[in-house]
């Protein structure tokens, strides 16, 4: 991405024929299918077209911006929250407990931020710095004591089953949608922080957000039941279970001479790719809008020339924050879509390995810059990720063969398959850079 | 009196004690970031991790000599170890250096390439260490554990609180403050810590005088290898070592590099103290040394913690902000913003 301004203009190599690469990665899948089974390729894709969503995401950032973001993974986060508070069903035990008495902390936590900033606008310096200082001490304080007994009687409140305050009881549909607006603002208030400084304290600032957003889910029970898990969210499409035993479809499966039960997960699988099939063509071709817009050639001027585009007048800062914020939005979606799949929130799962830096392979791998790229290089990296376990498992079946039965050996090869994965995505990952830096489908 | 001595006592014993040498396993560690943003100017997302390789091959060296029948007496054999697995990260990240980074030097090409590619060599450094090693909990300190138990400690004084030196807390101390006056000895007194500091002020000029830029590359490379590998030591000996907590340092030892002013081997130092400093003295339980300070008979009610503990790295990322926000040049005024 460095020197594409030279580069654009110049005609794509027949290997860079997007229908080519996608063909080949529709034989990968559907070698899967065959050689494997195809719930499994079906899975695979399912997760292929959320981590396509991210990618696209992390490229609005990357590819458009030059920003790197080493926190994407507290932005899924966030998109995971949205999902359980949009759909899990109210606790009114726990806001009759302490749920009024939460609101009115975090309303007067605002208050004092509010009053801190007019403070800090509308006072002289001394005074400026007194009455923060006194704001912030008396006002943690203050909250700290309205806070902490409601949340003790919210987390209270039947812990085994709940001890949170639950969500809207809306459908978890609604969750995408507010996954992003959260994945959003948060961005915001960190774009406005640390955007601006040079690339690589944006990349670690956003690397310490993502653990901070992590500890709070995990720590605050009475929000999201923290490591307790929420479990059985709402379904925008059937159970394999009521499939399995309704008559109509037993009939439908018997029709096409399937098993009802390999089915019944098949139809499932599905609809789920057509829901998220509607989101990532939405989204390709929102950002294919975006990118070959005004705006689009503007951001990569900025990018490629920031002195030059300063120089016209642009709002270099303002432009940067506006794409983190796009970019963090989307990964926000995507997280909660994947917590719609998985049909639980489980904060333990998220890992900085998985969910920040694949994504940034995916990105490089398939083409920063390049929103067809970024769709690939998700496919493509999550395929791989997945069947590398696989592979690994394998190849420590294949090393162990040779020894005996019982040999300790046999148990740390192993232990030491699923680890291969990180080695491969890092070796990818400097190869990509090294040899292809512009990735599979390079930006045009 | 006796309350006040108490309090303080108290108060030396967790926090005061445990942030000294926290703090100098972060500086150790800080200092290593520092020197490659000096010389190479990127941000190296793979020192935690090469941390962890250091103090993988310093774990394995240990059982080597357990099992040979090696003691050192009251302390650890990972001391003995240690030098040799010095050499063998320095080694690594030589290797790295030559095969990887070496590439995009050529081209001055970019930093947050550098960056990028660092984060494709944490991905490597850490499914490695994970395979050699495992993801598990593994403690290998041995020797005696306390140089001072807290029970000696009461006797010796007649106060009712203990304090209790551990034997790692100790080491730690002597080797950071060694390994430091070594460090700014050898940057402030030899001709090659002398060309580094002139490439580190000024590329151009240093290279008019002559200086060879990889020999420079080079030897900050086996510094900064050295230092990790101590750091990592230093810090599983004294808590236990599991890859994924040192992945988690980076953060802390990037907000003490920047704290103290990127670039700058001294503020480095004081970044990490403070950042240590900040981080145990905010989430300890205060509710004992008040029950102490406070009137006679009061038994105070809550805790007094101003941080849970959960929220540790929350305390360096909030200083690292407040440091951007109010003098992004950190306390030693870094290098480049």
């Amino acid at each position: 991405m460095s020197d594409t301004a030279a580069q654009n203009g110049q005609p794509a190599a027949w290997w860079e024929n997007p229908w080519l690469l996608f063909a080949i990665m529709g034989g990968l899948l559907a070698f899967t299918g065959f050689v494997q089974s195809w719930l499994l390729a079906l899975t695979i894709v399912q997760l292929c077209m959320i981590s396509a969503i991210m990618a696209l995401g992390v490229n609005v950032q990357w590819g458009y911006a030059g920003l790197f973001n080493a926190g994407t993974m507290g932005f899924v986060a966030l998109g995971g929250v949205a999902a359980v508070l949009a759909s899990a069903p109210p606790v009114a035990e726990a806001w009759s407990a302490g749920g009024g008495r939460i609101v009115l902390a975090f309303v007067f936590l605002a208050v004092v931020i509010v009053a801190v900033v007019l403070a800090r606008q509308r006072l002289g310096s001394l005074a400026r710095s007194l009455a923060t200082l006194i704001l912030i001490v008396a006002g943690f304080a203050i909250f700290t004591q309205l806070f902490e007994p409601a949340r003790d009687a919210v987390e209270a409140v039947n812990p085994a089953q709940s001890g949170y305050l639950g969500g809207m009881g809306v459908s978890i549909l609604f969750g995408w949608a507010l996954g992003g607006l959260f994945a959003a603002g948060a961005a915001w208030v960190i774009g406005k922080i640390a955007i601006g400084l040079r690339s690589d304290y944006l990349a670690i600032a956003t690397l310490g957000i993502a653990e901070i957003i992590l500890a709070v889910i995990k720590n605050e029970d009475w929000l999201t039941r923290g490591v307790k898990n929420v479990t059985g969210l709402d379904r925008p499409v059937p159970y394999e279970v009521d499939l399995q035993t309704d008559p109509g479809f037993i009939e439908f499966a018997a029709g096409l001479g399937a098993e009802p039960n390999v089915a019944a997960g098949i139809v499932v699988k599905l609809a789920f790719i057509a829901l998220f099939g509607i989101v990532l063509i939405t989204m390709v071709y929102l950002a294919e809008k975006a990118l070959h817009s005004p705006w689009g050639r503007m951001m990569r001027a900025i990018r490629d020339r920031p002195a030059a585009a300063s120089a016209m007048g642009k709002d270099v800062k303002a432009r940067h924050i506006q794409a983190f914020v796009i970019g963090s939005a989307i990964c926000g979606i995507a997280g909660a879509m994947l917590v719609t799949l998985d049909g639980q929130f489980t904060p333990g799962s998220y890992q900085p390995l998985r969910f920040t830096f694949l994504v940034l392979v995916m990105v490089v791998v398939g083409g920063s810059g390049n929103n067809l790229g970024s769709v690939l290089g998700g496919f493509l990296i999550w395929f791989v990720w997945v069947q590398s376990e696989a592979l690994g498992t394998l190849l420590a079946d294949l090393a162990s063969s040779t020894l005996a039965e019982q040999s300790p050996l046999r148990d740390s090869f192993r232990d030491a398959a699923p680890h291969l994965r990180p080695v491969l995505m890092g070796l990818i990952l400097v190869l990509v850079l090294r040899f292809r830096p512009r990735g599979l489908l390079p930006e045009r | 009196m006796a309350d006040l001595l108490n309090a303080l006592v108290l108060f030396s014993n967790f926090v005061l004690i445990p942030s000294v040498t926290y703090g100098a396993q972060l500086a150790l560690g800080a200092l290593g970031i520092t020197l490659i943003y000096a010389i190479l100017r990127f941000a190296n997302f793979a020192h935690g991790d090469t941390m962890a390789f250091g103090t993988m091959v310093a774990i394995f060296l240990t059982w080597a000599f357990q099992a040979m029948g090696l003691s050192l007496g009251i302390f650890p054999v990972a001391l003995l170890a240690l030098p040799f697995a010095m050499v063998a990260t320095a080694l690594l990240v030589l290797g790295t250096d030559k095969l990887i980074y070496k590439h995009y030097r050529n081209r001055k090409i970019d930093p947050v390439i550098f960056v990028m590619t660092s984060v494709g060599v944490m991905f490597m450094m850490n499914g490695l260490v994970r395979i050699f090693i495992g993801t598990g909990d593994i403690a290998f300190a041995d020797g005696s554990r306390f140089l001072l138990r807290a029970r000696e400690f009461r006797d010796m004084t007649g106060l009712d609180e203990g304090l209790a030196l551990r034997t790692t807390q100790v080491i730690t101390i002597v080797v950071a403050v060694g390994v430091m006056a070594a460090l700014f000895w050898f940057l402030q007194k030899t001709r090659t810590g002398k060309s580094m500091r002139a490439f580190s002020d000024n590329e151009d000029l240093a290279l008019l005088s002559g200086i060879n830029p990889e020999r420079v590359v080079l030897v900050t490379w086996i510094i900064a290898g050295g230092l990790a590998t101590i750091a990592g030591v230093l810090y599983g000996l004294d808590k236990s070592f599991r890859p994924f907590t040192y992945f988690q340092l980076l953060l802390p030892m990037f907000a003490a590099a920047i704290l103290g002013g990127i670039g700058q081997p001294i503020g480095a130092v004081v970044g990490g103290f403070v950042i240590a400093f900040s981080e145990v003295a905010l989430t300890y339980a205060y509710r004992r040394v008040f029950a102490y300070v406070g009137p006679e008979n009061w038994d105070p009610e809550g805790l007094f913690q101003l941080v849970e503990t959960e929220y540790k790295f929350a305390i360096s990322f909030i200083l690292l902000v407040i440091v951007l926000l109010i003098r992004p040049t950190g306390i030693f005024r870094g290098r480049i913003v």
